[in-house]
C-alpha cells in the first residue's frame, strides 16, 4: 500500500462525492443544494487538481484535463452564486438556483470521468 | 529527449506549498462564515462565502481593508488574529519555496536550455553550428557575424560561455553550456535543422571532435562538418566519413609560417585573401634567407622544421628536452631564454630565429635575449593565448603567428567560398613573382582594407541575367561582368581570379576576353563596392543588357510594345 495513492484517491472520490451531493435534489430548489457543500467541493477539487500537476504520463494529462474542467464548472457556478445574491438586486430565484446547479452537473460528469480514469488505471496496474 | 515544459516541473515542484495555501484559506474562509456576527441594528448576521473569500483575500495579502461589511464581534476579531498569522506563514513559506527552486542549479540550467532552444527555434536563416569557443572558435564567430552568416556555440566551459553573451556581436550569437560530444546537445542546438549548413568541431579534444563529426552526420546526412584533428589518426578517422573536412591545427601553422619565411609574397596573398572583415591590412615583410634559429621542438616545431628544410633554409634547432621529443642529433639543449645556449646555437651568424614554444612568457623570453645579443635579428613568435594580445603588440616583433588566427581565418575562408581553397591551392604551386604581380594589382583596387572574395556562379539562381542572355545564345565575354552599371566605360575595382568549370578545370587569373558559359563559378577578388555592384548587374537583366549593349532598355510591358512597333516601323 502506497500512502500517496491513498491520498490522491481520497481527494478524486471524495470531489466527486462532495460535488454530487450538491448535485442532488431539486435543481431549482434552493433548499436542496447546500453553500457549504458547495463550498468544500471547490476546495476538495482544487486540491485534487494540484495533486495531480506533474504526472508526465498520458493518463496523467488526462486526469489534470478533467480536473481543471471540474474546477472551472464549480467555480463560475460559485461566481454566480456571489452575483446572484450580492449584485444582481432580485437574489436568489429558482431559476438562477438552476444554472448554478446545473453548472455543478456538469462538474459531476467531469469527475465522474476522473474517477473512471483512476479505476482503470488501477485495473491495469494490479498492484 | 524529453522536452520539459518549465510550468509543470515548477507545479511539480511547488505541490506542498500550493495545497498549504488551499487548505490554510479554506479554513480561514470557513470560520469566517460560520462565527455568527452584528449588523449595524445589532442583529445576528452570518458572513457570506464572498464577504469571507473577499475578506480573507486582502487579509492574507495584508492589504487591510479593515472590518466590512459591519464592524466585528471579539469572536470574529480572535478568529482574524488567527488567520493573519496563518495566512502570512502560508505566503511566505510558498514564496520562500519558489524562490529556492528557481536557484537551484538544476532548475536554472532547465531555465537556460529552455530559453535557448526557443531561440534555435526562432533563427530562420541557414547558421552554423560552432562547437568550442576558444580562441579560434571566439575569433570564428566574430568573423561569421561581421558577414552576416548566422552562428550557434556549444561550450563546455560556463566561463567561456558568459563571455559570450557579454560580447557584443552583429548578430546575436545563441550560445549553450553543454558537452557537444553528447547528441543530445547537438540536437538541442538545432543539427537536425534544415537551416544547419555545417558543423564545426573545435574543442581541444580529438575524440570529442570525432564524435561531433560522427553525431553530426548521423544525424544531419549531407551536412557539412569541419573539424579539428590534432593527430593523423584522428585526420584519417573523421576524413573516412560523410562530407567532412579535417584541419590540423599544427600543419596548418607552420605551414603558414614556413610560407612566411620563404616566399613573402605567396604569405601576403593568403593573408589578404582569407582576411576577416574589418581587420587592419598585413604589411608585406620581407623575412631574409639564410641560417635560423628554431627554438622548441613539440609538434608545432617539428611541423615547422619539416617545412623549413623541406625549403632548403639551414636550421639549428633548440630544445629544453631533446630526449623526450625525438630531436635530432645536432640539436642544441636549453630553453633558449639563457645567452649561453643561443650563443651555442650560433646567433651570430643567424639572420632570423622563431620561437615556437607552447609558452608565452618562454617565448617572449627568447627573443628579448635575442636581441640583445644580435639587434638585426628577423623575430617570429608563436603566440599561443590571445589574453597576451597586448604584450605581444608591444614587443615590436617582425611576425606574430596566433594560433587561434590562422586557424580561424582558414575556416572562415574555407566556409565563405569553396572556390577559395581551390584557388589558395593552386596559388602555392605558383612563382613567388607571380604572387608579388598579383599583391601589387590587389593592392591597386583596395585602399586600406583587406580585399573581399566572391564567387559567382552562372546559374539561373545566382546569376538569371547572365543565364538567360547565355541560354538565348548570346557570347558573353567575362569582362562585361566587370563594367560599372553606372557607367559602362568603367571598369569595377575586382580581379577575376579563379574560373572553374565543369570537368574540374580551373583557371587561375583568366583572360577577360575570355567567353564564359553556362556552369562557370568564377572567384572575384575586390572591395565592397564591386561586390554589390556586380551581385546587381548579374541579378537584374535590364542592367546586364545596359552593360552589354549600351542601351536602356524599357522594363514596362506597355514601353516594351511601344518601342518594339517603333523598331519594327523604322526599317521599313
Amino acid at each position: 500500500m502506497n500512502l500517496e495513492k491513498v491520498i490522491f484517491a481520497f481527494f478524486i472520490v471524495l470531489a466527486l462525492t462532495l460535488n454530487f451531493g450538491f448535485f442532488i435534489g431539486d435543481i431549482a430548489n434552493p433548499v436542496h443544494h447546500n453553500v457549504y457543500e458547495l463550498f468544500a467541493a471547490i476546495v476538495v477539487s482544487l486540491i485534487a487538481t494540484i495533486l495531480k500537476f506533474g504526472d508526465r504520463t498520458h493518463i496523467g494529462a488526462v486526469l489534470l484535463a478533467t480536473s481543471l474542467v471540474a474546477d472551472l464548472q464549480l467555480i463560475i457556478a460559485a461566481i454566480v452564486w456571489g452575483y446572484i445574491e450580492q449584485v444582481s438586486d432580485t437574489g436568489m430565484t429558482p431559476h438562477a438556483m438552476a444554472a448554478i446547479v446545473s453548472l455543478s452537473g456538469g462538474a459531476v460528469l467531469a469527475n465522474i470521468t476522473s474517477v473512471i480514469l483512476l479505476v482503470t488505471e488501477t485495473i491495469m496496474v494490479r498492484r | 529527449m524529453v522536452r520539459h515544459n518549465i510550468v509543470f516541473v515548477l507545479l511539480r515542484r511547488l505541490h506542498s506549498p500550493l495545497i498549504a495555501l488551499v487548505c490554510v484559506y479554506a479554513v480561514c474562509i470557513l470560520g469566517f462564515v460560520l462565527i455568527p456576527g452584528l449588523d449595524d441594528k445589532g442583529q445576528v448576521w452570518h458572513m457570506d462565502f464572498f464577504h469571507a473569500f473577499y475578506f480573507v483575500s486582502f487579509m492574507g495579502t495584508t492589504i487591510g481593508f479593515g472590518e466590512i461589511p459591519y464592524a466585528f464581534t471579539e469572536a470574529q476579531r480572535m478568529w482574524a488574529t488567527v488567520s493573519i498569522y496563518a495566512t502570512v506563514v502560508v505566503w511566505l513559506y510558498g514564496i520562500g519555496f519558489l524562490l529556492t527552486i528557481l536557484q537551484e542549479p538544476g532548475f536554472v540550467q532547465l531555465m537556460q536550455q529552455t530559453s535557448f532552444q526557443r531561440k534555435i527555434r526562432r533563427i530562420r536563416d541557414p547558421f552554423y553550428l560552432v562547437c568550442g569557443y576558444g580562441d579560434t572558435g571566439s575569433k570564428l564567430v566574430r568573423a561569421l557575424t561581421e558577414s552576416s552568416i548566422t552562428a550557434i556555440v556549444i561550450e563546455i566551459d560556463p566561463e567561456r560561455v558568459n563571455i559570450l553573451e557579454l560580447e557584443d556581436h552583429r548578430i546575436f550569437v545563441p550560445g549553450l553550456c553543454a558537452d557537444a560530444s553528447t547528441p543530445d546537445s547537438l540536437i538541442m542546438a538545432g543539427v537536425k535543422s534544415k537551416n544547419c549548413i555545417g558543423v564545426v568541431a573545435l574543442t581541444n579534444d580529438d575524440a570529442v571532435n570525432l564524435r561531433v563529426a560522427i553525431t553530426s552526420t548521423l544525424l544531419n546526412p549531407g551536412v557539412r562538418v569541419i573539424a579539428r584533428a590534432e593527430t593523423h589518426d584522428a585526420e584519417n578517422n573523421i576524413c573516412s566519413f560523410g562530407n567532412s573536412e579535417v584541419i590540423n591545427p599544427y600543419v596548418t601553422f607552420a605551414g603558414r609560417l614556413a610560407m612566411a619565411i620563404h616566399s613573402p609574397g605567396a604569405f601576403l596573398l593568403h593573408e589578404w585573401l582569407t582576411s576577416v572583415p574589418h581587420e587592419n591590412l598585413t604589411e608585406p615583410l620581407f623575412p631574409p634567407h639564410g641560417k635560423w634559429i628554431l627554438c622548441g621542438y613539440g609538434r608545432f616545431g617539428k611541423a615547422v622544421h619539416e617545412r623549413i628544410v623541406a625549403e632548403g633554409l639551414e636550421v639549428t634547432i633548440v630544445e629544453a628536452k631533446p630526449e623526450k621529443t625525438n630531436a635530432p642529433g645536432n640539436v642544441i639543449v636549453g630553453r633558449g631564454t639563457e645567452a649561453v645556449t643561443l650563443e651555442q646555437a650560433g646567433i651570430k651568424d643567424a639572420v632570423g630565429i622563431v620561437a615556437g614554444t607552447d609558452d608565452d612568457a618562454n617565448n617572449l623570453s627568447i627573443l628579448m635575449t635575442a636581441r640583445e645579443l644580435k639587434p638585426d635579428l628577423f623575430m617570429v613568435v608563436r603566440q599561443n593565448s590571445r589574453s597576451n594580445d597586448a604584450i605581444f603588440k608591444a614587443a615590436d616583433i617582425d611576425l606574430i603567428m596566433r594560433r587561434g588566427s590562422i586557424i580561424a581565418h582558414k575556416l572562415f575562408a574555407m566556409m565563405r567560398t569553396p572556390l577559395l581553397t581551390k584557388f589558395l591551392r593552386l596559388a602555392r604551386e605558383q612563382e613567388e613573382s607571380w604572387a608579388n604581380q598579383l599583391i601589387s594589382r590587389i593592392g591597386g583596387i583596395i585602399a586600406d582594407q583587406p580585399p573581399i572574395t566572391w564567387e559567382i556562379d552562372i546559374t539561373k539562381a545566382s546569376a538569371p541575367a547572365v543565364f538567360d542572355r547565355l541560354l538565348a545564345g548570346a557570347d558573353i565575354q567575362l569582362h562585361s561582368l566587370l563594367k560599372d552599371p553606372q557607367n559602362r566605360e568603367q571598369i569595377l575595382p575586382c580581379i577575376p581570379i579563379l574560373i572553374s568549370r565543369e570537368n574540374r578545370q580551373h583557371m587561375l587569373l583568366p583572360d577577360l576576353d575570355m567567353k564564359i558559359e553556362i556552369g562557370d563559378e568564377i572567384l572575384f577578388c575586390g572591395n565592397i563596392k564591386a561586390r554589390r555592384m556586380t551581385d546587381w548587374l548579374t541579378m537584374n537583366p535590364y542592367v546586364f543588357n545596359y552593360i552589354v549593349t549600351g542601351e536602356e532598355h524599357p522594363s514596362g510591358y506597355l514601353w516594351n510594345l511601344l518601342t518594339r512597333n517603333k523598331k519594327q516601323a523604322s526599317p521599313s
